[in-house]
């Protein structure tokens, strides 16, 4: 047998549940107990399209350097699903740890002489001591928290805390759960030799960080921005961001003294009409949002044409999940970026964020408000179901009580009163955005018929081929604008200079940040850029031209980045390396680290490696 | 096609209403549809309703999805904005519009074709949610635009300008409005200007999801022997079960009625409904009894006209969500951003 993995502060750990038994609670108490004690922690919810019965992992990754990507690999299994016991035992690293239920005897043959193998009677205390059938179930994964709690050396006074403020107001819910997991506690430390090889050391890693998921973080952005309707269709992993906007609208945003709401939700019937509520709403001076994922958008296409040619303010969310098609609905890619790009039939092209983490997905959101007046067209906020759904460590949130809604080019009544030249299509200052009004703002100046005919800068139906040439150039001249007021791509020079570059975006960044680490380590240097918007501010492009190669790291098949950075920005597709991660699971710093440094010795730039002794 | 515009030259002395517009001040650019549709005849209406009802143009929003019905908003209220959307989807777009601004009136202008077959989800739907609107089909039985094909309210066994017989059934949109719980209902026919503009207004004062289902022949495509319809047919089978008058506020009734043909139906807004029976037993605030009347009628080959469901106390979508009385679109930062000092909060929460 290998030597058992000794690790603090730096290992992974993986619960296997049946989805539906309540695991979820217990196993995000485990995580957030760890955080209490400073050291940072990413955890992954791994489950299937399905509520009931089907197998669900949970996956911790305890890392005091603070990297929050995947890892890959397992250091210690809970195995707790029966159905998965063989995939699960068998990804366990060597020298690693089982826990499981011991309750039924298990045939040797059913585990590996190469971990630790760590077994406690689970039901069996649960059935001695519970008697309704649910509280067996439910207790049974505080029990077993309470015994990781011995096993991995983490401060039962965390847990006992983060009991009290999750039962805060249910009181007499609280005593039982204490009184589970001491009882886990208790038999474990009777029982094994605690801890084990891996151990949680109290640590200041985390400070003001906070600790949520990327849906809610854009929910409370859309609050924070101004959104006052919002219309969606259930799709996974998009729903928890409605959801999550419902629950803060119900506390911030209605009105003490009357009770009235100001906002208003609404569930459509389909993805077709919760974009054209948006668009309605957006239309008339409100701001408005939908949530989806690549089915919807999908669905969405003739009415994004629309919004773009009639050029009305939507923002979309889309977390994307594993496609094409129905595709894996509960895993995580990026790719519909140019199903987004180039959303809609005719020559379109859209304005695209790419939030690497909760916190720019809060800010994000609260800017594609802005944006979206701003520009008078929509735009795509692209999380993915990684940073969509599960809690992520970040920065905590920070809004600036100065700041005010940019609601764009409107012009008001005192304006068209005063006879200012109102065209809806007219570009007078020269950024290709012209001024639109409300409905219902003068009586007799500044009405207009939007359509999505082709019309004059006066908003007149015409066929004539000039001004609708002229009205698709101007159109080219606001994406041209938009250039420069989308979120810039950040830089980080390495720390030698380097032809070598890498481009990434959104949910990539943890495990980007944790391979430049090892790779800076190892003595291969390289610049990289995260882009953080499309259309490409000039310094994507003027990044790719001063490096002889770049890399683009991507999590969906066809390099949809590349295409568009060949497409979009003039760049021999000879400059572009792609390093593309699409089974459904998030990239990981190995997969990088792997990928590149077998490019990098196909093109013989091998040498620049070092090895490290 | 261009747009044409009209001349705004008019006699000096036309007849104002109490905002001092001319009929003319509700008119759009010139009608581009074919000379003797019943479209226009509706957009006539329409222009008659508000300029009766003293509404100030510009607090109307006019929306439309795709196809010749859709094309009328052009036709009238030019100081109106207008939004001609895309097919089958105005109902989502009005929902839309009419959450951002919930004082204005909004006027949805459909077809059969966009609201029977590309749009009967959303047709659907809106009218379920209850959206304070006014939601008229200029319902001809075929795809105009698109040269005479057969649409979804084209009755079984009736005959196409080709001579091709429709064996698909027929969706009876009041029907259906009905069903769903629209809180107004009225059909009427473009050719009966009489019957209906006080339909009209009587669905522009009504605060919840008002449905017209207006019958208007195709000249280009529908309007032959055979057809059920064409100008001819419905003239020959319209069924009116009252004729309504719609007044501001309630008056003396002065005319002399027998007693039990005259009701009044006050509004929400206190408009009055003056409703005369023609068919003496049909109860416009009974909907089952209503939608048995319509079945049993449809079945004898007859088209009921009139107004045939109304609640005069409706609940729309506002009402449901429990809205603010402000519309959104004049929420300012104040009103809708948290600030910094809960956002603190929220922070401390999540550690």
């Amino acid at each position: 047998m290998p030597q058992p993995l000794e690790r603090t502060n730096d290992f992974v750990i993986k619960f296997a549940n049946v989805n539906g038994s309540g695991s979820a609670s217990a196993n995000t108490l485990f995580a957030k107990s760890i955080l209490r004690m400073g050291v940072p922690v990413s955890p992954r919810n791994i489950f299937p399209s399905n509520i009931q019965g089907l197998p669900t992992w949970y996956e911790v990754r305890i890392s005091e350097a603070g990297h929050l990507g995947a890892r890959g690999g397992v250091d210690m299994m809970v195995a707790m699903n029966p159905q998965t016991w063989d995939k699960d035992v068998a990804s366990i690293e060597p020298g690693g740890y089982l826990f499981y239920d011991s309750t039924k005897p298990m045939p040797p043959s059913k585990f590996r002489d190469d971990i630790t193998v760590i077994g406690m009677p689970l039901t069996d205390i649960c059935n001695r001591t519970y008697s309704d059938p649910r509280q067996r179930q439910l207790f049974k994964n505080i029990i077993y928290v309470g015994a990781l709690s011995a096993l991995l050396d983490i401060d039962l006074k965390e847990v006992e805390k983060l009991i009290g403020e999750q039962f805060k107001g249910k009181d007499k819910l609280i005593a039982p759960n204490i009184q589970a997991l001491h009882m886990g506690r208790d038999y474990a430390t009777k029982t094994f030799a605690c801890p084990i090889g891996l151990k949680v050391r109290r640590a200041d890693k985390v400070g003001d960080r906070i600790f949520i998921d990327g849906n809610a973080a854009a929910a409370l952005g859309c609050v924070y921005g101004g959104a006052t309707v919002a219309a969606w269709y259930p799709i996974t992993p998009s729903s928890s961001l409605a959801e999550a906007f419902a629950r803060y609208a119900a506390r911030y945003r209605v009105d003490k003294a009357t009770g009235k709401a100001k906002v208003a939700i609404i569930q459509a019937e389909d993805e077709l009409s919760s974009i054209g509520m948006v668009i309605g709403a957006a239309w008339n001076g409100a701001r408005a949002f939908t949530a989806t994922s690549g089915p919807g958008i999908s669905l969405m296409q003739e009415f994004i044409g629309l919004a773009y040619f009639a050029e009305i303010p939507a923002v979309i969310f889309d977390v994307q999940r594993g496609s094409p098609s129905t595709g894996m609905p509960t895993r995580t890619q990026q790719a519909d970026i140019l199903s987004c790009a180039y959303a809609s039939h005719g020559d379109t092209k859209h304005v695209l964020l790419f939030p690497e983490d909760p916190r720019e997905a809060f800010d994000f959101a609260a800017d594609s408000f802005d944006l979206a007046d701003r520009l008078q067209t929509p735009i795509f906020v692209l999380l993915d179901l990684d940073i969509g759904m599960n809690d992520r460590l970040c920065a905590p949130f920070a809004w600036d009580d100065a700041r005010r809604m940019d609601r764009g080019k409107v012009m008001t009544y005192e304006e068209l009163e005063a006879g200012k030249d109102f065209g809806r299509y007219l570009d007078v200052d020269g950024d290709g955005i012209p001024f639109r009004t409300y409905p219902g703002t003068h009586p007799t100046r500044g009405a207009f018929f939007t359509r999505g005919t082709s019309k004059d800068r006066y908003a007149r139906y015409t066929e004539e081929g000039g001004a609708y040439a002229d009205n698709m150039q101007r159109l080219l001249r606001k994406f041209e604008t938009a250039k420069r007021i989308v979120p810039k791509p950040i830089l980080r020079r390495a720390s030698e200079s380097t032809p070598i570059g890498v481009i990434y975006f959104g949910s990539t960044s943890p495990a980007m940040n944790e391979a430049m680490e090892a790779l800076e380590a190892r003595g291969v240097h390289m610049d990289t850029l995260r882009v953080r918007a499309f259309p490409f501010h000039d310094d994507v492009i003027d990044f790719v031209l001063q490096h002889e190669q770049v890399f683009v790291v991507e999590q969906n098949r066809d390099a949809q980045l590349r295409m568009l950075l060949v497409n979009e920005g003039g760049i021999d597709p000879a400059r572009l390396i792609s390093v593309l991660h699409y089974d459904g699971t998030p990239i990981t710093a190995r997969f990088i680290i792997r990928d590149i440094a077998e490019r990098l010795e196909s093109l013989n730039l091998a040498p620049r490696m070092k090895v490290v002794s | 096609m261009t747009y044409i515009a009209k001349p705004k030259l008019h006699h000096p002395q036309l007849p104002t209403n109490k905002l001092g517009f001319t009929r003319r001040d509700y008119e759009g650019a010139i009608s581009t549809l074919c000379a003797g549709c019943g479209h226009d005849s509706i957009s006539a209406a329409i222009i008659q309703a508000c300029f009766q009802l003293d509404l100030p143009p510009h607090r109307i929003a006019k929306l439309s999805g795709i196809g010749c019905s859709s094309k009328t908003p052009t036709y009238f209220l030019g100081n109106s904005h207008g939004f001609n959307s895309v097919h089958g989807r105005m109902p989502s777009v009005l929902t839309g519009a009419n959450l951002a601004n919930r004082d204005l009136i909004y006027l949805g202008v459909s077809g059969d074709g966009d609201s029977a077959s590309i749009g009967f989800g959303q047709f659907a739907h809106s009218i379920r949610r209850g959206v304070n609107m006014v939601y008229i089909v200029e319902n001809n039985g075929v795809y105009g635009l698109t040269k005479g094909q057969f649409s979804a309210t084209s009755d079984t066994g009736s005959k196409s300008k080709r001579g091709v017989v429709n064996t698909d059934s027929p969706i009876d949109l009041v029907l259906m409005a009905l069903q769903l719980g629209a809180t107004y209902v009225a059909r009427s026919f473009s050719g009966d200007k009489t019957q209906l503009v006080p339909l009209i207004e009587g669905a522009i004062h009504h605060q919840g999801a008002a449905f017209i289902d207006c019958l208007s022949p195709c000249v280009a495509f529908n309007n032959h022997a055979g057809s059920t319809k064409s100008f001819d047919y419905v003239r020959a089978h319209n069924e009116a079960v009252n004729s309504l008058d719609v007044m501001p506020a309630r008056a003396e009734i002065t005319a002399d009625y027998a007693p039990g043909t005259v009701e009044d139906v006050v509004q929400h807004d206190g408009s009055v409904l003056r409703l005369r029976k023609l068919a003496t037993s049909y109860d416009p605030h009974n909907r089952i009894a209503a939608m048995n009347y319509l079945q049993e009628r449809h079945a004898a080959g007859e088209i009921v006209t009139g107004l045939l469901y109304v609640d005069p106390e409706p609940k729309d979508l506002h009402a449901h969500l429990n809205t603010a009385d402000t519309p959104f679109n004049q929420l300012g930062d104040g009103d809708l951003v948290p600030g910094s000092a809960a956002l603190e909060k929220i922070n401390a929460a999540l550690r």
